[in-house]
């Protein structure tokens, strides 16, 4: 439904699937799915549980002082402080991107997609060095910036812009197959009926697009919370000042302080659990939404 | 007028301005700094810096290392896709979910504990390390980390066709003669194939582009471990900025050739799709 296959998180529509008739043999099954599981154990379940195990190596105590240590916390500041600014800009982005882009007929529209799509094929560390090129030392505008006093790169600017560039498509991604899909007839009756745009969008375009929209905007989350290479470029790792959780993270590791490093991840792993519960719990609203609307 | 037809929905130039210069300030103003910088160089000091034999090494372990793990993907994904959607067992919602890991873990975090896992005296490890293979520190190492990143991309590519294949095609195979096996291998499987091909490509792409997950697990030695975009991270932790740049756009070159293949996929998916 949403997003197709370019999209990386593809809303998953269960359909219901019919009863199969005719299947593999039982033996078949059972060792597919303990290959399956295996893969996913060695793979997956298995550095999982050595970030929980580690973190609480050396004991409760250790844990809540690896999470509570000056540095860890003002890199929790910087991290949710990266992220209250990226998610609500790339929302309205998003937003706009699909109103246009699903509700209007216009040329350029295939390049404009496209062009929406760059970040996505961008390494983070190329996401991060084209900002060390505008902004940095050496960069186009260095001069500029230094003669004014102004510090992007290597400060807190800088973080925010790399982890806007990176988490750039999220939202769009999501919106603009979902929009397109759902058409513009409702809207402009809403428009004759004599709503103005604003009201045609909050009454008929938002309530239909909210889960999408919900959808979006927690994976925009996730990765602006938890980019590593991009800000790792951009950073300039000064303690206490431009280091995110995921910095910190490094950090700790590079330090031979393993319990610590794992401590901050587990923070980390929780946040990604989290936002895959969301999403679990999204697709299943989503899910609904579609069954009662092809019910009625 | 870039409109194509009349309408009286409201809001056009609006949304379209603020997406064009939204995008222009963000995306391409930066990404455009970046051509220019490398215009600046001869294409002679370009190809220096790409033939180097050190950049050679690490765009050959970069691209191979990808390759391999997009390759397993194909085959573990679509085993995993396939027992997801067929089968019924305990935990089964839940092992779903966690498909997706490597998507909403920060890779830093997915860096460290495949390094603690596959260390010569980790959980995992310590058994390759005792049958003499060497796994963290290693190109192994770095495929690993790059199998690791790529799991979900196959298995949810292949998902939603396999969920859409008609249980009718199945029994008609069946019913005249075909053995499970050749039902798979000669009906199911050539319908997957659009799906399972972009889902490598996808896995891939993303791979080709990976730091956080790798530089952990890799040892980071130059010639034998080290990735391309640690080494673009290297040139500018020396100041070189040029060579960066020319490592980086060429990156950029091959990324854009996978996004064109994959978007090829996707043409001859949707033409299979109607037919």
């Amino acid at each position: 439904m949403a997003g197709g296959a370019a999209s990386r998180f593809a809303f998953k529509t269960r359909a219901g699937s019919s009863a199969r008739v005719i299947g593999e043999p039982v033996w078949v099954k059972r060792c597919l799915i303990g290959a399956a599981l295996i893969y996913l154990s060695l793979l997956l379940f298995t550095p999982l549980l050595i970030v929980l195990v580690t973190a609480f190596q050396k004991g409760a105590a250790f844990y809540a002082l690896s999470l509570t240590d000056p540095d860890a916390l003002a890199a929790l500041r910087l991290t949710l402080l990266t992220a209250a600014i990226a998610v609500p800009l790339n929302l309205v982005f998003g937003i706009a991107a699909s109103w246009a882009i699903a509700k209007f007929d216009f040329h350029g529209k295939n390049l404009l997609l496209t062009l929406i799509d760059l970040p996505f094929s961008v390494s983070p560390v190329v996401s991060g060095l084209v900002f060390v090129l505008l902004f940095g030392a050496q960069g186009y505008w260095g001069g500029w910036l230094r003669e004014h006093d102004i510090k992007i790169i290597f400060a807190a600017p800088g973080i925010v812009l790399a982890t806007i560039f990176v988490t750039f498509p999220f939202v769009a991604r999501e919106l603009i197959p979902l929009m397109q899909s759902q058409g513009k007839e409702e809207e402009e009756a809403a428009i004759m009926l004599g709503a103005n745009g604003f009201q045609a969008f909050w009454r008929v375009t938002l309530p239909n697009i909210k889960w999408g929209l919900l959808y979006g905007v927690i994976l925009c989350n996730a990765r602006a919370m938890g980019e590593f290479g991009a800000v790792s470029v951009v950073s300039g790792h000064i303690r206490g000042l431009t280091n995110t959780l995921p910095l910190h993270v490094e950090i700790l590791y590079n330090e031979y302080n393993f319990t610590g490093a794992f401590a901050v991840s587990s923070l980390l792993l929780f946040l990604a659990l989290v936002t895959l519960g969301i999403k679990s719990f999204i697709e299943a609203q989503y899910a609904r939404q579609l069954k009662e609307s092809q019910g009625s | 007028m870039l409109l194509k037809q009349k309408t009286i929905l409201p809001g056009f130039a609006m949304s379209l301005g603020f997406t064009l210069a939204y995008l222009g300030l963000i995306v391409l103003i930066p990404l455009g700094a970046m051509i220019l910088k490398s215009l600046e160089m001869s294409p002679a000091e370009f190809w220096s810096v790409l033939s180097h034999p050190r950049t050679a090494a690490s765009f050959g372990l970069t691209f191979t290392a990808a390759a391999v793990g997009a390759a397993v993907n194909l085959v573990f994904g679509l085993l995993i896709a396939w027992v997801l959607v067929r089968y019924d067992f305990a935990g089964k919602r839940v092992v779903d979910s966690l498909v997706d890991i490597p998507f909403a873990l920060p890779t830093a975090v997915a860096g460290i504990a495949l390094t603690a896992a596959y260390a010569p005296n980790g959980w995992l490890g310590q058994f390759f390390s005792a049958a003499g293979i060497k796994t963290a520190f290693s190109p192994l190492g770095v495929t690993i980390a790059l199998t690791f990143i790529g799991l979900p991309f196959v298995v949810r590519t292949v998902e939603p066709v396999l969920q859409d294949l008609e249980a009718e095609v199945e029994e008609a195979a069946a019913s005249l003669g075909a053995n499970r096996w050749q039902t798979f291998a000669r009906v199911i499987f050539p319908t997957l194939l659009p799906a399972l091909l972009t889902g490598f490509a996808l896995a891939f792409a993303r791979a080709v582009g990976e730091y956080g997950s790798v530089v952990f697990i890799s040892g980071n030695m130059p010639m034998k471990t080290e990735i391309v975009p640690l080494l673009i991270m290297t040139k500018l932790e020396q100041y070189d900025y040029a060579g960066a740049v020319a490592i980086a756009v060429g990156m950029l070159g091959v990324s854009f050739l996978i996004l064109f293949l994959i978007n090829l996929l996707q043409w001859w998916t949707r033409r299979r799709a109607v037919l």
